[in-house]
């Protein structure tokens, strides 16, 4: 076993997982080209990409399911295929598309789970923590949802893991319960686990990461914090209105400041720097024209997410190339 | 080395193992998993209530060797519970387990995906004995047959018979794409091996081509072992070599084959 551990990376700080130029193929299909990236201790580090990018073949490979063709793998100093015993009793999963027996009751689950791990966490307290104690005789299939995805997190934290991989957490969720869950992770990163987190919600990773991978097509695209990813991409303001009169776009166009302007029905949205606003609202007041639900957004790690990959998050991946169009 | 610190609550801790087995054991006595388990204990019992009531079915024939029908048949009934437990149940619940997931799931813990396939196994050996022995006890106690003489080689015969059963199981739990084939293949070779140990005629009775084919089939070698040792004699070695060989080749073939995922 190597003594990986301490493993520092640039910015003196632990690694807990670090993967350099993995590499992973399907027959004919590349599923991860080049995917490099460290995640530091205690964080939740998000893997972010559009269907099909090789975010799940990264994190099985991290997990051990599946063995790499290429590159380096290391969690917590160990190596996912040879020290396989060790790693699973200090990493907790949630698999994607991973369900349990139809008659497994919740907790019968859970104190059957507990029993694989040399130290693990009292499986009724964390049933009370994740609310599903109501639901401690209640068969898998009779869960709802949310209940599911509930008992699955509890299943991947009832070892005491140092590390948790959580795979497409809130997918087929409701809003409601997709919020729930993110509470209940920010949770979870309190109690000092450190959690990979795939996802292809925006929302979820700008909500709950330290910092995000951005795979596309087997290559890690962009890698930073959320803020720091949207700001990458646009620096400027995206401005919408209704206008109270017809205005040429070309008084607008003409403004420094100004990249674009597109219609969406009656309302204009005009994107532009910094000092936009000023102009754009200066343009109508010698026009005399108001502009009516005026909203100003600034980029978002949507944005950064089409600007790096090219396509949108909930966009099918099975489309081809032509698809790929820059917005 | 200090003195290690005492765990007051690990020492109340089941083992992987012991809690899987626990579990299956549950699991078999719910939803669709339960319908095996009452097939497999009650269809012997209710043949045995019907053939016990039928007169000449206890009268010792010469054809059998001074054995009633009803003795003939016990043992037929025996392995067809063992049989539709491990051809049709177990490789339904392997394989459901298997497209769900259930598998992959085990194999990111300590435990893995092995030991649960160990424990579907113990739980269906432990509930193959029980029908066994309730089968024989009902037999024996409420329609006078006898206990087998040679018991010794009684055991031997039913021991390489469950292995033979549940490594043929085995292999449709590897190759069934799904727990709807699984169940299907697994019913089909049921049917057929049923013919073969002589459930809808004794083997005795059938034209020597098929007693031929019979004696070359699990099942086929099985009964006429438990027959033999029911009687007072030890099985032939044919016979056990027969079951032995379908187990050995089975289970090289299921852990060749097997997939997790």
């Amino acid at each position: 076993m190597r003594a990986l551990a301490s493993v520092r990376d640039a910015e003196g700080m632990s690694a807990v997982i670090d993967v350099q130029h993995l590499h992973k193929t399907y027959g004919d299909t590349v599923a991860v080209a080049d995917v490099s990236f460290t995640v530091h201790e205690g964080e939740i580090f998000g893997i972010l990409g559009p269907n099909g990018a090789g975010k799940t073949t990264t994190v099985e490979c991290v997990e051990g399911l599946r063995d790499p063709d290429g590159g380096q793998i290391s969690v917590l100093g160990l190596d996912p295929q040879r020290d396989r015993d060790a790693l699973t009793q200090r990493l907790g999963v949630q698999l994607q598309q991973s369900r349990l027996p139809d008659q497994l009751r919740v907790s019968e689950a859970l104190e059957l789970f507990s029993s694989f791990y040399p130290d693990p966490a009292d499986w009724r307290e964390l049933m009370e923590v994740l609310g599903i104690s109501a639901k401690a005789s209640t068969p898998f299939r009779k869960l709802s949802g949310g209940q599911q995805q509930r008992l699955s997190i509890a299943l991947a934290l009832v070892g005491n893991p140092r590390v948790a991989v959580l795979d497409e957490l809130t997918t087929g969720l409701d809003p409601q319960a997709r919020r729930d869950t993110w509470e209940l992770i920010e949770g979870v990163r309190e109690r000092g686990v450190t959690i990979v987190l795939v996802t292809h919600f925006m929302e979820e990773a700008e909500r709950l990461c330290n910092r995000v991978a951005v795979i596309d097509a087997g290559r890690v695209v962009a890698l930073d914090t959320p803020a720091a990813l949207a700001e990458q991409v646009q620096t400027g303001q995206r401005i919408q209105f209704r206008p109270s009169a017809p205005i040429d776009d070309f008084l607008l166009e003409s403004l420094p400041e100004v990249t674009s302007i597109q219609h969406k029905g009656d309302a204009l949205v005009v994107t532009g720097t910094g000092n936009a606003l000023n102009a754009v609202i200066s343009v109508l007041a010698r026009n005399q024209i108001v502009a009516e639900q005026l909203r100003v957004d600034q980029a978002t790690l949507e944005d950064a997410f089409l600007a790096f990959t090219g396509k949108h998050p909930d966009a099918d991946d099975d489309q081809d190339d032509e698809g790929k169009t820059k917005p | 080395m200090t003195a290690t610190t005492i765990a007051a609550p690990a020492a109340r801790r089941r083992s992987a193992m012991t809690q899987l087995v626990i579990t299956e054991m549950k699991l078999f006595t719910r939803g669709r998993a339960m319908l095996a388990l009452v097939l497999s204990a009650g269809i012997p019992l209710l043949l045995i209530v019907i053939f016990g009531g039928i007169h000449s079915f206890n009268t010792p024939v010469s054809k059998y060797g001074g054995l009633t029908t009803l003795d003939v048949y016990v043992p037929i009934l025996l392995v067809f519970a063992i049989a539709l437990l491990c051809l049709v149940s177990m490789p339904a619940t392997l394989a459901t387990y298997r497209e769900l997931g259930y598998l992959r799931r085990l194999k990111s813990t300590p435990a893995g995906p092995l030991r649960v396939l160990v424990a579907e196994l113990a739980v269906k050996l432990l509930v193959s004995v029980v029908i066994v022995i309730v089968i024989l006890a009902v037999a024996r106690g409420g329609y006078g047959v006898a206990a087998p003489r040679q018991a010794g080689g009684f055991l031997v015969a039913g021991v390489l018979a469950v292995a033979a059963l549940m490594a043929v199981g085995l292999f449709v739990s590897a190759v069934a794409p799904t727990a709807g084939a699984a169940r299907g293949i697994g019913a089909v070779l049921l049917y057929l091996m049923m013919f073969f140990a002589g459930l809808w005629l004794p083997i005795q009775n059938m034209p020597s081509v098929l007693q031929h084919i019979s004696h070359a089939t699990p099942l086929g070698a099985a009964v006429p072992a438990l027959q033999n040792a029911t009687q007072g004699q030890w099985p032939t070695w044919l016979q056990l070599v027969t079951m032995g060989a379908y187990a050995v080749a089975f289970a090289l073939a299921a852990a060749r084959f097997f997939r997790w995922e």
